[in-house]
C-alpha cells in the first residue's frame, strides 16, 4: 500500500493511501469525535460528530468515512466545527433520556463524555420524543430505547461480526426504533445473549440484566451457604474497573475481595474447566475410537451453543455432552462438596462470576440441573462483580492477595487459559497427547492454536496419528467455519468454537472499552497475554494433573466418562427456530 | 380479506418464482417486497423470512424497508381500505377533520384494520386530485369535496 503525506491541524501526518481522515487524525494523536464509528465493525458517517473540513472542499465532511489524499489539508479545530459538533449533541439530548445519575453507564458514558468536552450546558431543542420502549423480557440483556442514540454499532455488531441479525431498524424519524422485528422481545428472536451489542453501545441502551441484588440477597440470608467461582476471563479483566492496566492479573486480589464480600467458599471456575478438560478429551477419544460423530465441536460457550441449536442444529451430534465450566463446578459442588462438608444441598446457593451474558441463560436452562437443583443459581458479569465490591467498600486494587478454598478451588495453566480462544483447544490437547500416547508432552506451548486470527487451524501429531483441529471465535466466524465443513472443502477431528470474538476474555460481560481506546489497544490481544502468563506461572500446565480433580474421581465419581459423571456432568441440546410462531 | 391456506401456498410459489428471477439483479429487496406486497395485500413474518433466507440477509433487513415505506403493510388490509389523502391541499382545506371523523365511526386508528375486517383507514399523500380536496379514495372509488358530515352515509354503503 502506497503511503500518502497530509496535513491535519498544521501537522505532516504520513500514512498508508486507504486510511480514512480520523485514522491519520488518531495516528497523529488528534481526537476526532466519533458515536456511531467503531473500528473494524462499522464506518458510516452516520451521526456526524466526526466532522472536519477539507479546505477546499464544499462542506463540512464526515472523517470516519472520508478517505486521505496525497497533500490535503484538513482542520478538525475550528468555531465553526465546534458549533456544529455541540449543536448534534443537543440534537441527540433533545431525545434522549438524561437520567444520568441512574444509568449504568454514568462516567463511562461516550454521550456524556461528549457533552462535557463540547459544554453543552443546556437543552435548547427539547420536543417530541420518541416512545420509550425497554425489553426487560431476555434473561441476559436489557435495551432501554430511551438511552438509544441510534449509532447502529449495535446492529452492525450482530449482524455484521456475529452474522445473526436479532435487531435492526425499524420504522423512520422520530418513531425510529432499534430493536427486534415487530416489536418483539430479544428472547422471541434469534439472539444468543452473547451481548456483543452491549460492549459495542456508547450509551446505556444496553445492558445486562443484573443479578446483583439477588446476590446480595443470598449472602445476608443466613439459611444460605453461598459459594461463589469467577471464570477464568474474570482476573485478567477486573482490574480494568478498578483503573489497572488492561490485561493486569489480579486473580489473589479477586480471591480476597470475594473472601470479604462474605462468600462461604471461593472457589474457582478454572477447576470445573480442568474438569470439563477431562470429561471433554475422554469423549474426544471414545468419538475417535469408537467411530463417533466427528468433528467434536466444544460446548464451554453458551452463546455458541445458542447459536448452533438455532443456526446449525445439524451440527448438534457434533456438540461435546459436556456441560460448561461453571455448570460442571456447581454440579460438584451441590453432590460432592455437599456431601463431604454435610450441607443440605437445596441450601447452598452457587453464583458463578462470568464474563459472559449469555451464562444467566445457560444457567436457566431446565437440563442443567440434578434432583430439581439447578447447577448454579446466579450468574453475575464482571461489570456487575466490580460494582458489588465498590458497594461493598472493599479498595479492590490495593487488596493483598489470597487464594481460593481447598476441594474445589485448585487448578492448572490448562484450566487458566479457557479464557482466551484457542485456550479449551489447547488444554485439550495437553491431556488428549498424553493419554493417547502415554508419553509426557515435550513442549505443552500449542502456538498455532492461539491468536485473534478469525480461524486457526492446526495438525496435531499424536505420536504418529495425526489429527486436524480448528478454532473459531465470533459467530461469524464459525458460521464460515461450519459452512467450509458441510460443503466438505473442511475435514476436522476436533473444533473449538467461542461465541464471542476473542472468547471469553472479551465477552458481553467484561468491562465495556471506550471506542476511541479502541483504536489503539485491543482487549482481546492484551487480556489473552494475562491468561498466558499466569498459565506459564503455574507449577501444572495439564488438567489431569489436577489434585484435587483426581481426588473428585477417586472419592466420589469413579471412571472418567463413567456413569456418575455423566449423571452430573453431561448434558444435551435441542434444535431451536429463529422466530417462534 | 384473509387468504385461505391453499391461496397462501399458491401465492407463495409465485413468490418463490418471482424471487429466483430477481434475486441476482442489483437492489433485489425492493422489487421483491413490492411484488410480496401485491400478492398477499401485506408482509407476513413467513413471507419475510422466506424474502430473507432467499436473498442471504437478516429479517431485521427487511423489516426495516418495511416499516421504513408506508407502501408496505404488516397487516392483512380490511375488505375496504379507506384512503384519507392528507397532502398540503387537502390538509388546508380540512382533510384532518375528515379522518378524524372516519376514525371516529370506524373506531380504529389510521394504519389499523376493524376487528370484523371490513375496513382499514389509511393516510395516504396527494392522490393528484387537489382540485377536489379534501379527497378520499374507497379501494378505486374517489370521493372529494368532503365535510365530516358526509362520511357516515359513505361508508354506509360499504357495510
Amino acid at each position: 500500500m502506497n503511503n500518502v503525506t497530509l496535513t491535519i491541524d498544521g501537522i505532516q501526518v504520513t500514512v498508508p493511501a486507504d486510511y480514512t481522515i480520523l485514522e491519520a487524525a488518531r495516528e497523529a494523536n488528534i481526537n476526532i469525535p466519533t458515536l456511531c464509528y467503531l473500528k473494524d465493525v462499522q464506518q458510516i458517517g452516520a451521526c456526524r460528530m466526526c466532522l472536519v473540513e477539507v479546505v477546499g472542499g464544499r462542506a463540512l465532511q464526515a472523517a470516519c468515512v472520508s478517505p486521505v489524499s496525497e497533500g490535503m489539508v484538513v482542520k478538525t479545530n475550528t468555531e465553526k466545527i465546534r458549533k456544529s459538533r455541540k449543536t448534534i449533541l443537543e440534537l441527540l439530548l433533545s431525545n434522549h433520556n438524561r437520567e444520568c445519575t441512574s444509568c449504568v453507564r454514568s462516567a463511562n458514558c461516550e454521550l456524556q463524555a461528549l457533552c462535557r468536552e463540547y459544554g453543552v450546558d443546556d437543552y435548547p431543542y427539547d420536543g417530541e420524543m420518541s416512545e420509550t420502549t425497554i425489553d426487560e423480557m431476555s434473561p441476559s440483556i436489557v435495551r432501554d430505547n430511551s438511552k438509544c442514540i441510534s449509532c447502529r454499532r449495535c446492529i452492525a455488531t450482530c449482524t455484521k461480526i456475529q452474522k445473526i441479525g436479532a435487531i435492526g431498524v425499524s420504522k423512520r424519524g422520530i418513531n425510529t426504533t432499534v430493536g427486534s422485528i415487530f416489536g418483539r422481545s430479544l428472547v422471541d428472536s434469534p439472539c444468543v445473549n452473547c451481548g456483543q451489542c452491549i460492549l459495542a453501545c456508547p450509551v446505556g441502551a444496553l445492558h445486562e440484566k443484573e443479578s446483583i441484588s439477588d446476590v446480595w440477597a443470598a449472602l445476608h440470608d443466613p439459611d444460605k451457604y453461598v459459594v461463589v467461582q469467577p471464570a477464568p476471563a474474570v482476573r485478567v479483566t477486573i482490574g480494568e474497573e478498578f483503573g489497572l492496566p488492561m490485561g493486569t492479573v489480579a486473580t489473589g486480589k479477586l480471591a480476597t475481595a470475594l473472601h470479604r464480600m462474605g462468600f462461604d467458599k471461593v472457589f474457582d471456575t478454572d477447576f470445573g474447566a480442568d474438569l470439563t478438560i477431562m470429561e471433554e478429551g475422554n469423549e474426544l477419544i471414545e468419538r475417535i475410537s469408537n467411530g463417533g460423530t466427528l468433528p467434536m465441536i466444544t460446548s464451554c460457550s453458551p452463546g455458541w451453543v445458542k447459536y448452533c441449536e438455532t443456526f446449525y442444529p445439524e451440527f448438534i451430534p457434533n456438540l461435546s455432552s459436556c456441560k460448561s465450566p461453571h455448570e460442571m463446578a456447581g454440579a460438584v459442588i451441590k453432590s460432592y462438596f455437599a456431601e463431604k462438608e454435610g450441607i443440605d444441598p437445596a441450601k447452598i446457593y452457587v453464583v458463578s462470576v462470568m464474563p459472559c451474558t449469555a451464562k444467566k441463560f445457560e444457567a436457566k436452562r431446565e437440563e442443567l440441573s440434578n434432583g430439581g437443583l439447578a447447577d448454579v443459581d446466579a450468574v453475575i458479569t464482571v461489570r456487575e462483580l466490580a460494582r458489588m465490591i465498590k458497594s461493598a467498600g472493599i479498595d479492590f486494587a490495593r487488596l493483598p492477595d489470597g487464594d481460593f478454598d481447598k476441594l474445589c478451588g485448585e487448578s492448572t495453566g490448562a484450566g487458566v487459559i479457557f479464557g482466551a480462544t484457542g485456550g479449551v483447544m489447547e488444554a485439550a490437547l495437553r491431556t488428549v497427547y498424553e493419554k493417547v500416547t502415554g508419553k509426557e508432552l515435550a513442549d505443552v506451548n500449542f502456538h498455532e492454536v492461539r491468536g485473534i486470527e478469525g480461524i486457526k487451524e492446526a495438525e496435531i501429531d499424536l505420536d504418529g496419528k495425526k489429527i486436524t483441529v480448528a478454532v473459531a471465535h465470533g459467530t461469524g466466524n464459525a458460521s464460515e467455519l461450519l459452512e467450509a465443513v458441510k460443503r466438505g472443502e473442511k475435514e476436522y477431528t476436533f473444533i473449538e468454537i467461542m461465541g464471542c470474538p476473542g472468547g471469553c476474555v472479551t465477552g458481553g460481560g467484561t468491562p465495556i472499552v471506550c471506542s476511541k481506546d479502541l483504536q489503539y489497544v485491543n482487549p482481546k490481544v492484551e487480556r489473552a497475554k494475562g491468561l498466558y502468563a499466569e498459565d506459564e506461572g503455574k507449577p501444572k500446565r495439564k488438567s489431569h494433573e489436577n489434585e484435587e480433580i483426581k481426588a473428585l474421581y477417586d472419592n466420589y465419581l469413579g471412571e472418567v466418562g463413567g456413569h456418575k459423571a455423566h449423571e452430573l456432568l453431561h448434558t444435551h441440546y435441542v434444535a431451536r427456530v429463529k422466530y417462534t410462531r | 380479506m384473509a387468504l385461505t391456506p391453499k391461496e397462501i401456498e399458491a401465492k407463495t410459489e409465485q413468490l418463490k418464482a418471482f424471487i429466483a428471477e430477481h434475486k441476482d439483479v442489483d437492489g433485489p429487496l425492493m422489487p421483491i417486497m413490492q411484488e410480496a406486497q401485491n400478492l398477499f395485500g401485506y408482509l407476513s413474518l413467513d413471507t419475510q423470512e422466506l424474502i430473507a433466507d432467499s436473498l442471504g440477509i437478516p429479517v431485521t433487513d427487511v423489516y426495516g424497508v418495511a416499516t421504513f415505506y408506508a407502501q408496505f403493510s404488516l397487516k392483512p388490509k380490511g375488505d375496504n381500505v379507506v384512503s384519507v389523502c392528507t397532502g398540503t391541499a387537502c390538509y388546508v382545506k380540512g382533510a384532518q377533520a375528515v379522518l378524524d371523523k372516519v376514525v371516529e365511526i370506524l373506531g380504529i386508528a389510521p394504519g389499523e384494520t376493524t376487528d370484523d375486517g371490513k375496513f382499514t383507514i389509511q393516510e395516504t399523500r396527494c392522490l393528484g386530485c387537489c382540485g377536489l380536496a379534501p379527497v378520499m379514495t374507497i379501494n378505486e372509488t374517489v370521493y372529494g369535496r368532503l365535510t365530516p358530515a358526509d362520511i357516515k352515509g359513505i361508508l354506509e354503503k360499504y357495510q
